[in-house]
C-alpha cells in the first residue's frame, strides 16, 4: 500500500506542478465520464435499475449475518472451501498458508483492490512468494513499483510513453516505443507464460450468491479465467459485503457495472464459478477487515453498498484533477473518502475534506450511496473525535460566538471587516493561498446593510 | 406575502448589488421585503468544516429573526441547502422545522412560488450561466447531467425571458467551479485549477458575462479572471433578471 506521511493537499499540490499533465488526467477521466453517460441515457429503466440496486444492497446489509452463513452453507455444499478472516493480517496468513500447502511460491492473481488493501503483494513478498499481477493496468504499476491509483483503472495515470519505457526495462519491447497495440501484444506474451507456468491463481470477486454459493469476477481481459483455469489452485478473496442474495439479481447488477465503470454495456468476461473441477480444489477468503466495523455505523453503513465501479472517481473534479495517489490509500476517490476513515481515521482524516461536496459521485453511484453527505458527517466525526487542529477549533469557536450575537457580528463587521478577519480566503498577501491564483473580491463603499438602513 | 430577506454574510459585505436586486426584484412582484438587521450568518462555514456543533447560537439567531414571515428568500443556493437540510434547535424544532420548510433560493422563489411567467428585463450580452452545486444538486434547481431524467433549469427559465440575453452553451453544463468554502484554501492547488478550467468553458464559448445563483462560486471565479487580466464579468443572476 501507499505509504506517506503527505496529506492530500499536499500531495495535491506536487500532483498540480505539471498543469499539462493535470490537463490530460482530467480530459482522459471526463473522456470515460462521457462514455457513462451515453450508455447509461440508452436506457430509460436506469433511475429505476440504480433504485432496485441500492434497494437490495441495503436488505443485504440488514441480513447480513444469515446471508453469510447461507454462502458459506452453499458454497461449501459445492465443494468449496470456505474460510473466515477478520482482518488484513488473518486474509494474508490464510492465503500464505494455502500456498505452502500446495506448495508454490509463485501465484498469478488477477484484480483484487480487496488484496491491495490487505496489503497482500507485500506481506507474500517478505514471506519469499512472488505474485505477478495479470490484469494489465496492474501489471504496469506493479512494473513501476507503484499503487494502483483507480481501482478499476489501474494505471490511468501513465502515458502511453511511460509505459513503453517500463515495458522496454522489463519486458524487452524496442526503447522508445508507445503504439499501444505493439505493448498490448508484448504484455500478451508475457503474461501467457505466466498463465502457463503458475500453479496458483488469486481472483477476487465482483459478487458472490447466497443462494447458490457461486461467485462472479468480472474482467475485460479474461484474465482471471487464464489464471483460475490454468492453476492448480483457485483462491478467491472477497469483502464480505460482495453478497447478493439471489443469482436473477445479476442481471441488474451486471447492467449497472461496467456502464457506471467505463460505458460499456457489460464486462467482457463475468464468470462463475461454482463448482471445483477434480483435484482442482477452489479456496474462498470472506474477509471482514473493518466492514462490520463500518455496518455498525449508522451514517456510515450505507457506505458498504459500494460495488467498486469508480464511477465517482471519474466523476469527481477533484480526483480528476489530483490523481488517485494523492489519496495515499487502496481505494482513492470520494467513495475511498468515506471508506478509509473507518480503517484509520488518524491516518485517513484528511480524505473527508479533499472535496467541494458537490455531489456529482452520489449522482453517478449505480448503488445509491450519499456520498457526499458522508463526506459532511465524517467532517463532523473527526472533528469530534479531536482529529483537527487545535488553532482550526480556536478559530471555529470564536467565528461561532461572533456569529451567534448580532452586536459582536456588527461591531466586528462595518466595512467588511468581520469577512475580512475570517474568512480565510480574503487576507490580502502573498501567505494567503487564495490569492496565489486568485485576486480578491473589492470591498465597496458601503455594505448591503448600510444602504437599507438609508434606504429606510 | 411577507418575505424576510435572508442575505448571506459575504454578500452584505462585498457583493451589495446582488443583494439590491434581489429586494428590487422581489418588490417589483408586489412582495413585502423586510431585512432583519440582526442577521448574521447561516453557520453553514462551520458546519462544513466539521464544528456543525457550534452552529446552536446561528441556529438559535436565524429562527428568531424568520420565524414572523410566510417566507425567506436569499440570494444564494448554498446558504439555503444549508438552512433546509441543518436548521434545528432542540429547544424550538417545531420552529426550526417550519422554516427548513419556508427558506427559499431566489430562483425557485419566483418559479415555484411566484410563479413568473414574464420579466420586464433586458440584457444584451453573451452570458454563461454557471450551475452552482449546492443549487443544482442540492436544492435540484437544474436537472443533473449525471441522471437519465428530463432536463429543466429554474434558473435557465427565468433567464430565457429576459430579452436580448444569448445564453451560451457550455462544454461541461454542471462541473464544480471549486470554491467548497474553506477547500479554496486548505486544497489550493486543485481548487485554483478548478476554477481556472471553469472559467475556461465559458471564455471558449464567447461569454460577456458569467451568472449563477451563488456569489460564492462568482467570487472564485472573479477572482480567476481578474487575476488572468479578463474583461469578462461574474454578475448574479439577480442582477441580470432586475436588469432594465
Amino acid at each position: 500500500m501507499h505509504e506517506s506521511t503527505k496529506d492530500h493537499a499536499a500531495l495535491a499540490a506536487l500532483f498540480n506542478k505539471d498543469e499539462e499533465r493535470v490537463n490530460w488526467h482530467d480530459e482522459t477521466l471526463w473522456w470515460i465520464r462521457q462514455k457513462r453517460d451515453k450508455n447509461v441515457h440508452q436506457l430509460p429503466e436506469w433511475e429505476a435499475l440504480r433504485e432496485a440496486a441500492s434497494q437490495i444492497k441495503f436488505n443485504v446489509l440488514s441480513n447480513l449475518h444469515d446471508y453469510l452463513l447461507e454462502f458459506e452453507k452453499n458454497a461449501t455444499a459445492n465443494g468449496v472451501q470456505v474460510h473466515w478472516a477478520a482482518d488484513a493480517k488473518e486474509h494474508n496468513e490464510i492465503v500464505h498458508r494455502l500456498l505452502q500447502e500446495h506448495k508454490v511460491d509463485r501465484m498469478v492473481k488477477s484484480k483484487s483492490m480487496l488484496t491491495e488493501e490487505c496489503g497482500l503483494n507485500e506481506y507474500l513478498a517478505e514471506q519469499g512468494i512472488e505474485v505477478i499481477d495479470s490484469d494489465l493496468g496492474e501489471r504496469i504499476v506493479q512494473l513501476a513499483k507503484e499503487p494502483p491509483s483507480h481501482i478499476v483503472l489501474p494505471c490511468i495515470h501513465k502515458k502511453k510513453e511511460e509505459i513503453g519505457d517500463l515495458f522496454h526495462q522489463y519486458l524487452g519491447t524496442p526503447a522508445n516505443v508507445a503504439d499501444p497495440q505493439l505493448l498490448t501484444e508484448a504484455a500478451r506474451q508475457h503474461l501467457r507464460d505466466v498463465f502457463l507456468t503458475r500453479r496458483a491463481a488469486l481472483t477476487g470477486v465482483n459478487f458472490a450468491v447466497a443462494e447458490t454459493g457461486e461467485f462472479v469476477v468480472c474482467t475485460n481481459e479474461g484474465n482471471a479465467d487464464m489464471g483460475a483455469h490454468l492453476a492448480d489452485v483457485h483462491i478467491a478473496s472477497m469483502g464480505i459485503e460482495k453478497l447478493i442474495p439471489e443469482r436473477k439479481h445479476l442481471g441488474i447488477f451486471l447492467r449497472l457495472l461496467t456502464r457506471s465503470a467505463t460505458g460499456q454495456p457489460i464486462t467482457t468476461y463475468s464468470s462463475h464459478f461454482k463448482k471445483p473441477r477434480k483435484e482442482t480444489p477452489i479456496h474462498i477468503i470472506l474477509v471482514d477487515n473493518g466492514r462490520s466495523v463500518q455496518l455498525g455505523r449508522k451514517e456510515f453503513r450505507n457506505s458498504l453498498k459500494c460495488i467498486r465501479c469508480g464511477a465517482c472517481m471519474n466523476t469527481c473534479p477533484v480526483y480528476r484533477r489530483s490523481g488517485g495517489h494523492s489519496y495515499h490509500t487502496a481505494v482513492a476517490g470520494p467513495i475511498g473518502s468515506i471508506l478509509a476513515p473507518n480503517l484509520d481515521m488518524k491516518k485517513y482524516k484528511d480524505l473527508p475534506f479533499a472535496s467541494t461536496l458537490c455531489g456529482s459521485c452520489s449522482n453517478v453511484c449505480p448503488v445509491k450511496i450519499d456520498i457526499h453527505d458522508q463526506l459532511y458527517k465524517w467532517r463532523q466525526e473527526l472533528v469530534k473525535e479531536g482529529y483537527t487542529p487545535a488553532a482550526k477549533t480556536i478559530s471555529m469557536k470564536l467565528m461561532a460566538q461572533t456569529l451567534s450575537s448580532p452586536t459582536l457580528y456588527n461591531a466586528a463587521g462595518k466595512s467588511g471587516r468581520f469577512v475580512l478577519k475570517h474568512a480565510p480566503f480574503l487576507v490580502n498577501n502573498k501567505l494567503n493561498p487564495w490569492y496565489k491564483e486568485r485576486e480578491m473580491p473589492e470591498a465597496p463603499k458601503e455594505s448591503f446593510r448600510e444602504w437599507y438602513k438609508k434606504r429606510n | 406575502m411577507k418575505v424576510g430577506l435572508f442575505i448571506p454574510c459575504y454578500v452584505d459585505q462585498f457583493y451589495p448589488n446582488a443583494a439590491i436586486a434581489t429586494l428590487q426584484l422581489l418588490e417589483k412582484f408586489g412582495v413585502e421585503v423586510t431585512y432583519p438587521l440582526t442577521q448574521t450568518c447561516c453557520g453553514q462555514p462551520m458546519a462544513n468544516s466539521g464544528y456543525e456543533h457550534l452552529t446552536k447560537g446561528c441556529n438559535e439567531l436565524f429562527i428568531k429573526n424568520f420565524e414572523p414571515f410566510d417566507y425567506i428568500v436569499a440570494p444564494s443556493g448554498s446558504c439555503v441547502l444549508h438552512v433546509r437540510e441543518h436548521l434545528h434547535d432542540p429547544a424550538n424544532e417545531e420552529a426550526a422545522t417550519v422554516l427548513r420548510h419556508k427558506v427559499y433560493e431566489l430562483t425557485s422563489f419566483l418559479t415555484d412560488i411566484l410563479q413568473v411567467k414574464e420579466l420586464n428585463a433586458r440584457f444584451p450580452h453573451k452570458v454563461g450561466m454557471h450551475q452552482s452545486c449546492h443549487g443544482q444538486r442540492g436544492l435540484k434547481l437544474s436537472q443533473m447531467s449525471e441522471l437519465v431524467a428530463e432536463p429543466f433549469s429554474k434558473p435557465g427559465s427565468l433567464l430565457k425571458m429576459v430579452k436580448d440575453l444569448d445564453l451560451i452553451e457550455l462544454g461541461r453544463t454542471d462541473e464544480c467551479c471549486g470554491f467548497g468554502g474553506t477547500f479554496c484554501v486548505t486544497e489550493e492547488a486543485v481548487s485554483a485549477k478548478m476554477g481556472k478550467d471553469r472559467v475556461a468553458d465559458h471564455l471558449h464559448h464567447g461569454a460577456e458575462y458569467i451568472t449563477g445563483v451563488d456569489m460564492s462560486c462568482l467570487m472564485h471565479m472573479e477572482g480567476i479572471l481578474k487575476r488572468a487580466g479578463s474583461k469578462v464579468k461574474v454578475i448574479h443572476i439577480a442582477e441580470i433578471l432586475n436588469a432594465e
